[in-house]
């Protein structure tokens, strides 16, 4: 296999942020709050540039879909060692209802426009937990799946994914060109070094319009209303045994 | 003479029940040689021929145990006035006691009975005015993280701990003005500002055990120093209780006062020693909105201080940690806690942390600096981190080489002040002067303060290697005018060093003063000052 593979990359609230609600409890807090691509994403960006570095594969092209912020996620993508990047804007109303099924539309359109040998995504994004696009878009371009893939490993004109899978792992043979998504263990990713951040300051980030692809954003989903978990109740310390025992029976536990 | 301080240990009893049938002993017993040897094993930094001291004209080793001072011994009649007091908060059991009595190297401890757990100020007013009275000696405890032996008794003090003291008072968030007791762990207090929006100016390693008056006591210095100052100029107020009981109430929330002599500044760094921090105002900074950690590899220690000053003129006000670790340390982290390097081998590796408002005009900022650095060549490699969870990662290749250290075996730890160009010779002439003797040898630190810390490991406690390293450490240090403490205190093993670092006459002024504030001696004796000064 030499080729082109593609490699999505989603820019999300940073895992380590305090979500809050916005107070009209129609979404959550994203102005000013701190982002940064989804672990998974990275993974699948570390997976593609070592094919790249075996020389499996000849170019590795990170896409986001997004306001002008995904850039930053993207030039991450390419200081990681991605060549290049396609910026797809969506932005405003469009963004806010953007989901699995519109990006899996704008990731198989892409495929074809772009002759990709392999679509590697994460397998889910850590803000919606979807577990989707990836799926999705490999019914969309009738390309065979390895999702949750732990291991890759290519074959000639074929990969090897070992998945992981509630039972274990499961090892599959598929026909390229085809869809990957990443799972947790598949490898860790790099440190983006400082020569490779300063290289990628000069890679060039191309920007596409769905229309151009041919991509009908509309939603047939409507967010009603968004809440937060209901508060954890503090517990109570007791000094001793005894009032352990009478707080227990008061509560009705013993 | 000195009567040697026994350390009641499973195996110390045993060999007392053993040598009970040959002699009486007793706690002052004249030590014999068996017991010099026993006790050689058990504190820490005694060479093992110069624990006792006195007519026979050998010399004290200046951390060996002091003698007991005439303190009285606890009674039943203490007890229950504790209890009465404190009910259900006077620990006597010896489990319960046992960590209390020990510091976190495990190198020192001691033999308290009694640990009290008061909730307010009025209680600790209580029990000092109490034991001034009855003349008992107090040991102040925190949250035992020090690393001079400060915060655990020598003999039978009585551990008096802030633990239950964990409220927070208030915070104003126009001023950033938080006032506090001074049991509050300093974690905590960092997640209550962090809720609204600001941060501790001080922040350690040991912050999840750690308490602000302790942190207080010692002026502990930390990896934000470099930004916020030290807590001489952060804290604003104090409450503190003094040796006969008196509540010396400075806990004003002003960020001016000129009003009289500024008493808060006699206890901040007092190690316990002129007495009991019970509350704190400090001034705490805003969050920053914009936090970047970089991880540089350098070439020579040269290039580091050069890339220091290239860092301070381009990233300037964002700058808010420098820090520094060899190739040593990494070695350590890497074999001992498995953390593999996030760059290439280098000889110097500097963590540097950025806070300011405005992502955009700080990546811009540290884009900048790490273009210049790179095509000048004074960094050889480096990697930069935005997100939370990589941010940590690279501050943990700093904040964890103490626990890499721990696993070598034994640690000499050395905390040392110096002009920043001489920093890294000390830890070079070390190696070479101590040749094979150790196992290891490291520096790292915080090079921005001036500050680093020297370590020197050995499988096990090596009273030759120690003499090896003490005086030659402190000699050479005090050639150049550092400090021999920059940040950890003196406590009970660093009191003897003091004069490497300051003169004959301010010591004495320093007795003067403990004199006034406590006639007695009672708050953590044996602690900070001298031996001669008492």
């Amino acid at each position: 296999m030499s080729g082109r593979v593609l490699v999505g990359v989603k820019r999300v609230i940073d895992y380590a942020v305090k979500i809050r609600v916005k107070p009209d409890n129609s979404g959550v807090v994203t102005d000013g709050v701190k982002h940064s691509m989804n672990p998974f994403c990275e993974i699948a960006v570390e997976e593609a540039v070592k094919l790249k570095e075996k020389k499996l594969v000849k170019e590795v092209v990170a896409v986001s879909c997004g306001p002008q912020q995904v850039q930053e996620t993207i030039r991450t993508a390419l200081a990681m060692g991605a060549d290049r990047g396609i910026h797809v804007e969506v932005s405003g109303k469009d963004y806010e209802s953007l989901g699995p099924l519109q990006v899996s539309k704008i990731m198989a359109a892409l495929a074809k426009k772009e002759e990709a040998q392999l679509l590697i995504l994460g397998k889910q994004a850590i803000d919606d937990d979807c577990n989707q696009t990836g799926q999705m878009t490999a019914a969309l371009l009738d390309w065979p799946q390895g999702t949750f893939a732990s291991e890759v490993t290519v074959e000639g004109e074929k990969l090897k994914v070992v998945r992981e899978i509630d039972g274990g792992l499961e090892t599959i043979k598929i026909n390229l060109p085809a869809v990957l998504t990443a799972d947790l263990r598949l490898n860790t990713p790099r440190y983006a070094t400082l020569p490779n951040i300063m290289k990628a300051k000069k890679k060039k980030i191309t920007q596409v319009k769905p229309s151009d692809l041919g991509v009908d954003l509309t939603s047939r989903l409507q967010v009603l209303r968004v809440d937060e978990p209901p508060q954890r109740q503090a517990g109570v310390k007791v000094e001793t045994v005894d009032d352990l025992v009478s707080k227990l029976r008061e509560c009705g536990r013993i | 003479m000195a009567g040697i301080h026994i350390l009641r240990t499973s195996r110390l009893r045993s060999t007392l029940r053993y040598l009970s049938r040959f002699s009486s002993i007793s706690l002052t017993a004249r030590p014999t040689t068996l017991s010099v040897n026993l006790c050689s094993r058990f504190l820490s930094c005694s060479h093992r021929h110069q624990v006792h001291a006195g007519n026979d004209g050998q010399k004290v080793s200046p951390s060996a145990a002091p003698q007991r001072l005439s303190f009285s011994r606890l009674t039943q009649d203490d007890l229950a006035f504790f209890k009465k007091v404190l009910p259900g908060r006077t620990v006597t059991d010896p489990d319960l006691l046992e960590s209390s009595n020990v510091d976190w190297l495990k190198s020192v401890k001691g033999s308290s009975e009694v640990l009290l757990r008061p909730e307010t100020t009025e209680e600790v007013s209580q029990i000092l005015s109490y034991c001034y009275s009855r003349n008992l000696a107090i040991t102040p405890q925190g949250g035992n993280t020090g690393l001079v032996g400060g915060s655990v008794p020598v003999y039978d003090e009585i551990i008096l701990s802030t633990a239950q003291m964990n409220k927070i008072l208030g915070f104003d968030s126009v001023s950033g003005i938080l006032s506090c007791q001074a049991g509050c762990v300093l974690e905590n207090l960092s997640l209550y500002l962090e809720e609204r929006d600001f941060i501790m100016p001080l922040d350690l390693g040991s912050k999840g055990s750690c308490q602000i008056g302790g942190n207080i006591a010692t002026n502990a210095g930390g990896l934000r120093l470099l930004r916020y100052g030290s807590l001489r100029g952060t804290v604003l107020g104090l409450e503190v209780v003094l040796a006969d009981g008196r509540v010396l109430d400075c806990l004003n929330k002003l960020r001016k006062d000129n009003t009289g002599y500024d008493l808060k500044q006699l206890f901040i760094g007092s190690e316990g020693t002129l007495g009991v921090i019970t509350a704190v105002s400090i001034l705490c900074p805003p969050k920053p909105k914009s936090v970047n950690v970089v991880f540089l590899g350098c070439e020579s220690f040269q290039k580091l201080l050069q890339t220091f000053q290239l860092c301070k003129g381009m990233l300037g006000e964002i700058l808010s940690a420098f820090e520094f670790l060899d190739s040593e340390c990494m070695r350590l982290l890497n074999t001992h806690l498995k953390l593999a390097n996030p760059i290439s081998d280098c000889p110097f590796y500097i963590v540097i942390e950025t806070s300011g408002s405005d992502s955009t005009h700080d990546e811009e900022k540290l884009h900048n600096f790490l273009e210049k650095a790179m095509t000048s060549s004074l960094v050889a490699d480096g990697t930069v981190a935005t997100e939370d969870a990589k941010m940590k990662t690279l501050w943990s290749m700093r904040e964890r080489v103490t626990e890499a250290l721990t696993h070598e075996g034994f640690t000499y730890k050395y905390d040392i002040s110096l002009p920043v160009e001489q920093i890294y010779q000390l830890v070079t002439d070390m190696r070479s002067h101590l040749g094979t003797q150790a196992k290891s040898v490291v520096g790292y630190g915080h090079v921005g303060d001036g500050n680093v810390h020297l370590n020197v490991t050995s499988p096990a406690k090596d009273p030759a290697l120690l003499a090896s390293i003490e005086p030659f450490v402190y000699e050479w240090t005090a050639q150049r005018q550092g400090s021999i403490s920059a940040e950890h205190g003196l406590g009970l093993k660093k009191r003897n060093c003091i004069y490497y670092s300051k003169g004959r006459p301010a010591v004495a002024l320093m007795g003067d003063i403990k004199a006034m504030l406590d006639p007695k001696g009672i708050l953590n004796p044996y602690k900070t000052l001298p031996d001669d000064v008492r």
